[in-house]
């Protein structure tokens, strides 16, 4: 299982162990993702701080993960690196997806740095 | 200086991702800064990840050859297959995909070329003898010994 899960807050939070989300790990992802957030709370926060590395196919697999999800609840992403950061502004996926810097920014209801 | 150093590997998701990781230490060891290995990296894996889902879509994986030659300021990556040519035998548009629709129609892919035309200073493609020849071209300030 490349996710763990906790909540905090009321808000589910998905940790992904893995070093990259590439095009090698994109499906397995999106599976992992589908079963751990079946069913929750309305907003899931994508923990991506061990995550050093991701590609179009991961990229497209977070979008997937998010469409999954369904209508009334929220992907965030919490505690991008510098290469997934530059992937997330350089596809404007910024706009669409609300980015905190670390999880506790994420959990503590700070401002979204979009 | 001057470094050149080449791999081979057979276009499979996994051997991608271990040939990218060598391109990549290489680079580190060459001393480039970390946020512009970062874009590099982008870009390969981008370009590899093209050869292995199109190039050799439609057959056995064939190989992959990456020859990387780092020369003054500038970084010059060959990727070299034996796959289907592109299409129309031309580099794509690559523009930038909408995302103004609603969230289920949000693209989930077509942002490869995008990535590579936005972070590389050049790219050339060519098709000879039934291979694919795709050169990647950066500018790169490294940092003094």
């Amino acid at each position: 299982m490349t996710l763990t899960s906790t909540m905090i807050d009321g808000a589910q939070v998905v940790t992904v162990n893995a070093e990259r989300i590439d095009a090698a790990m994109a499906i397995q992802f999106k599976e992992d993702m589908r079963s751990q957030t079946d069913n929750g709370p309305e907003r899931v926060i994508l923990d991506l701080s061990e995550v050093k590395f991701i590609d179009s196919s991961g990229l497209g697999a977070i979008v997937a993960a998010m469409k999954q999800l369904g209508g009334g609840r929220k992907l965030d992403l919490a505690g991008l690196t510098p290469v997934v950061d530059k992937v997330f502004r350089l596809t404007r996926m910024d706009t669409v997806f609300s980015l905190y810097p670390t999880l506790d920014e994420a959990t503590g209801g700070m401002t979204a740095n979009t | 200086m001057e470094e050149t150093f080449a791999f081979s590997f057979t276009a499979t998701e996994l051997e991608a991702r271990t040939g990218i990781s060598s391109v990549v230490d290489q680079l580190r060891d060459c001393g480039l800064p970390e946020a512009r290995i970062g874009e590099v990296q982008i870009a390969l894996a981008e370009a590899v990840n093209n050869v292995v889902e199109h190039a050799y879509a439609d057959n056995t994986p064939g190989d992959v050859n990456i020859r990387c030659q780092l020369e003054d300021e500038k970084l010059s990556i060959y990727i070299r297959d034996a796959g289907a040519p592109l299409p129309k035998g031309q580099l794509p548009a690559g523009r930038a995909q909408a995302l103004d629709g609603p969230t289920e129609e949000l693209p989930e892919g077509g942002f490869g070329w995008f990535l590579i035309r936005e972070l590389t200073s050049d790219i050339k493609y060519e098709r000879s003898d039934g291979q694919n020849n795709l050169l990647l071209s950066f500018e790169i300030q490294v940092r003094p010994a």
